[in-house]
């Protein structure tokens, strides 16, 4: 549905030196998205616009960026709930930015590995798989905490991790969690050592700007909560 | 930043100060309801095992527990790192722990 009315926008562009906002007015169009006002400003007037985004539906992460002071997956934000005034399109918060809205994420997944984020298989492919009882307390944990699409929405709206530049992170310590769950891990030692240590779960203020702010309404606080039990036990148990 | 170590020494910490602080303010409602004077708490104190123990045990909490708060305060809002966070959070213990200690040792020794 095409439209006189216009969005006032801007949005930031620059690379790791430095950047600056600069504004367009965008047609507005019904059930608009952030990630459409970005993609028409980058059609039709500024061709060189850097941007992430894949599937467009909520679901490959990719697309997240800083909308008017809050992380935001922009597929699945409308602009009408991006607030009054003009439209304010920044890269993610707590991320080096490559250009424009790109962010580098090296460091958003080493530190998901370094918190022990790759499963490790109890069985080889030759033994049966494991029946998991959707019932148990820890399958339960493990599904508040699976949904997560790596968008490091919860990894820029953490000021523990803009204070602490060696701590993991909501993301990396909620997948953490999510395979300390799993019965079919056989990482957990190495995945409590991790969480234990200096850039580990005992870093978080449970301040819960991650839950507050991830798309998927999961709660990287409550499992960085558990983490923290689990932790606590193996030590004084000393597993680890 | 902050290892499974120092959290549980900062938590049990604080389990230790919880009544301590709750018997010291009982017994300053006390001392002050009671009308007791500076040579009749001293007389109390002087020469006490119980109460060398009581605030002894409170300044040896509150020095860990502040210590390792400084510490990531002074991590997260100073940038410092390293050696010199080590040296400052140890200090800032040490500091409490001896002027507590003093305090402690002016009101029980005899």
């Amino acid at each position: 549905m095409a439209s006189t009315e216009t969005i006032d926008v801007e949005i930031w562009q620059g690379d790791a030196n430095g950047g600056a906002y600069r504004a367009y007015a965008v047609p507005a169009q019904r059930s608009q998205t952030i990630l459409d006002v970005v993609t028409w400003v980058q059609q039709n007037a500024e061709p060189d616009l850097t941007y992430r985004f894949a599937c467009r539906v909520g679901m490959c992460g990719s697309c997240a960026m800083t909308v008017n002071g809050k992380p935001r997956w922009t597929c699945r934000t409308h602009v009408s709930k991006a607030g009054d005034g003009p439209l304010r399109i920044a890269p993610l918060r707590n991320l080096p930015v490559i250009k424009d809205l790109v962010c580098d994420m090296t460091e958003f997944f080493d530190k998901w590995v370094g918190a022990g984020g790759v499963f490790k298989p109890s069985t080889t492919r030759d033994d049966p798989i494991p029946a998991i009882d959707p019932s148990t307390v820890e399958r339960a944990a493990a599904s508040e905490a699976i949904e997560c699409i790596n968008c490091a929405i919860c990894y820029s709206a953490c000021d523990a991790v803009a204070q602490n530049d060696g701590y993991f992170g909501p993301a990396a310590l909620n997948r953490s969690w999510s395979l300390i769950n799993d019965i079919r891990d056989a990482g957990r030692t190495e995945r409590l050592s991790a969480a234990a240590g200096t850039g580990g779960c005992f870093n978080c203020h449970s301040q819960q700007g991650c839950a507050s702010h991830c798309p998927n309404l999961l709660n990287p606080t409550l499992s960085i909560a558990g983490l923290k039990r689990a932790a606590v036990k193996a030590k004084v148990r000393g597993e680890i | 930043m902050l290892d499974v170590r120092l959290y549980l020494a900062q938590r049990i910490t604080a389990l230790v100060m919880a009544p301590l602080v709750i018997g010291h303010l009982a017994v300053m409602i006390y001392a002050v309801q009671g009308g007791l004077s500076g040579a009749e708490i001293l007389a109390r104190t002087q020469g006490s095992v119980l109460w060398a123990l009581f605030y002894g045990a409170f300044v040896l909490a509150a020095a860990i527990h502040a210590a390792i708060g400084i510490r990531a305060i002074a991590y997260e809002v100073a940038g410092i790192k390293g050696t010199a966070l080590n040296l400052l959070s140890l200090g800032f213990g040490a500091l409490l722990l001896v002027m507590g200690l003093r305090a402690v040792a002016a009101v029980v020794l005899p």
